[in-house]
């Protein structure tokens, strides 16, 4: 049977869900050597490659860099799990939407608390332009699996994994589908 | 006192005249989700999540404000009631700002408990994100209106069990909110007490303690629990 394509991606989010990732510790041994890992912050590849079997999606979706990149994740991986709370509900990263769209968001942050020359971070083609509203992944591609928790525990993590790589539909009961 | 014999999903239960559907199946050892409902406070019925399902009636009913009946047949976990409950706790999430990953109350909140009850994963509606507020001008307890799901434990027990009711309603529909006296700072408010049992009712972290961080919310409702037995029953000591 062919290696597991496995892909972890880091989007709007603290890297915190990939912290509690390694914290499978030993586990992660034994993981090498079930599956491929083809695409990770953890793994020095630049393009997205075809035809992934699974990709766990760290982060909201809150610039363009991040919308493009899951559009392309989406097109090219079987089974797409949207992985910890701000993948799944925005979290975190989604503090900000309250406060107003993208260039309110930008004032607060860069021009009200500064006071020497404040300006807007603005770099065509280098840093990413801020979306007006943070949103969960499965608003704006279609999610296999989720998979909750601020950060998901390391046991978590492998329990779904262990499903996914078995070829079975992971199933999380009620104390692992806790947010938070 | 009269004994009324009823059935919650297939088993024969004995209930009191006057009890209602949640006290029966609660003796019973049935849990029913509930949300705004706290023993020792009138029952609300606002919440919905009690909402169960009665032979020869099309319609759904509270169950922590109907009465048993002798001969009812009560059914607590169809597909239907599941499917509604998933919906109304979804609904919750969407109306407020509810992130759990740093809420005073993580770990220790009713509506994070009920997410993973009702088998809820992600969110189906869109998300409202609210700028509704908050209010620390309390030197002990400060309310974040962005985490208040409007059960309105607070106000019932402020006026029903400390007799000061400090809290109450203003606004209609989305745009309803708790308010302490004329909507007021709470620290400013004439009528409060500065008791605490409005924060030991609080379901979430809407009501916190001044100075508690992420996940530290400990509520010890005991504390209520024994007023009112104390009150209801003249009985002081555990």
């Amino acid at each position: 049977m062919a290696r597991l394509k496995l892909a972890t991606l880091w989007l709007g989010g603290c890297s915190g869900c990939h912290m509690s990732f390694l914290d499978m510790d030993d586990w992660l041994i034994e993981l090498a050597g079930q599956v491929d890992l083809v695409y990770s912050p953890l793994a020095d590849v630049k393009e997205y490659p075809e035809n992934v079997d699974v990709a766990l999606v760290e982060g909201a979706i809150a610039n363009d860099d991040n919308l493009h990149l899951i559009r392309v994740v989406r097109q090219r991986t079987r089974t797409l799990v949207s992985f910890g709370d701000c993948a799944v509900t925005g979290n975190v990263t989604a503090l900000r939407n309250p406060l107003g769209l993208a260039r309110e968001v930008l004032d607060r942050s860069y021009l009200d608390p500064g006071n020497y020359r404040p300006q807007l971070p603005c770099e065509p083609g280098i840093v990413p332009v801020l979306l007006d509203r943070v949103q969960p992944v499965h608003a704006v591609v279609p999610v296999d699996f989720y998979l909750p928790g601020c950060p998901p525990p390391a046991a978590r993590i492998r329990k779904v994994l262990e499903a996914l790589i078995a070829g079975r539909t992971p199933m999380l009961d009620q104390s692992d589908l806790k947010f938070g | 006192m009269p004994v009324k014999t009823l059935t919650i999903n297939g088993q024969l239960v004995s209930a009191r005249e006057g009890e209602t559907i949640l006290e029966a199946a609660r003796d019973a050892g049935i849990r029913i989700p509930t949300l705004c409902y706290l023993p020792g406070l009138s029952a609300h019925g606002g919440c919905r999540l009690c909402l169960v399902e009665i032979s020869g009636s099309s319609r759904l009913q509270p169950a922590c404000v109907t009465k048993v009946v002798e001969g009812m047949e009560v059914q607590t976990h169809t597909e239907r009631l599941n499917a509604y409950r998933r919906m109304i706790v979804e609904l919750l999430f969407a109306e407020g700002n509810h992130v759990c990953g740093v809420c005073v109350a993580n770990g220790n909140c009713e509506l994070q408990d009920l997410a993973a009850e009702v088998g809820m994963d992600h969110d189906r509606f869109e998300y409202l994100h609210p700028n509704r507020g908050l209010d620390a001008s309390h030197d002990r307890f400060g309310i974040d209106h962005n985490r208040c799901v409007l059960c309105t434990r607070c106000v019932r027990v402020c006026d029903e069990v400390e007799g000061a009711h400090t809290w109450d309603v203003a606004g209609r529909g989305a745009n309803s909110r708790v308010i302490t006296d004329l909507n007021q700072p709470w620290g400013e408010s004439a009528t409060c007490t500065s008791c605490g049992k409005c924060f030991l009712a609080c379901p979430t972290g809407a009501i916190f303690r001044q100075g508690s961080t992420v996940a530290e919310t400990v509520r010890d409702r005991s504390k209520l629990e024994f007023l009112v037995r104390a009150r209801e029953e003249r009985q002081w000591h555990v």
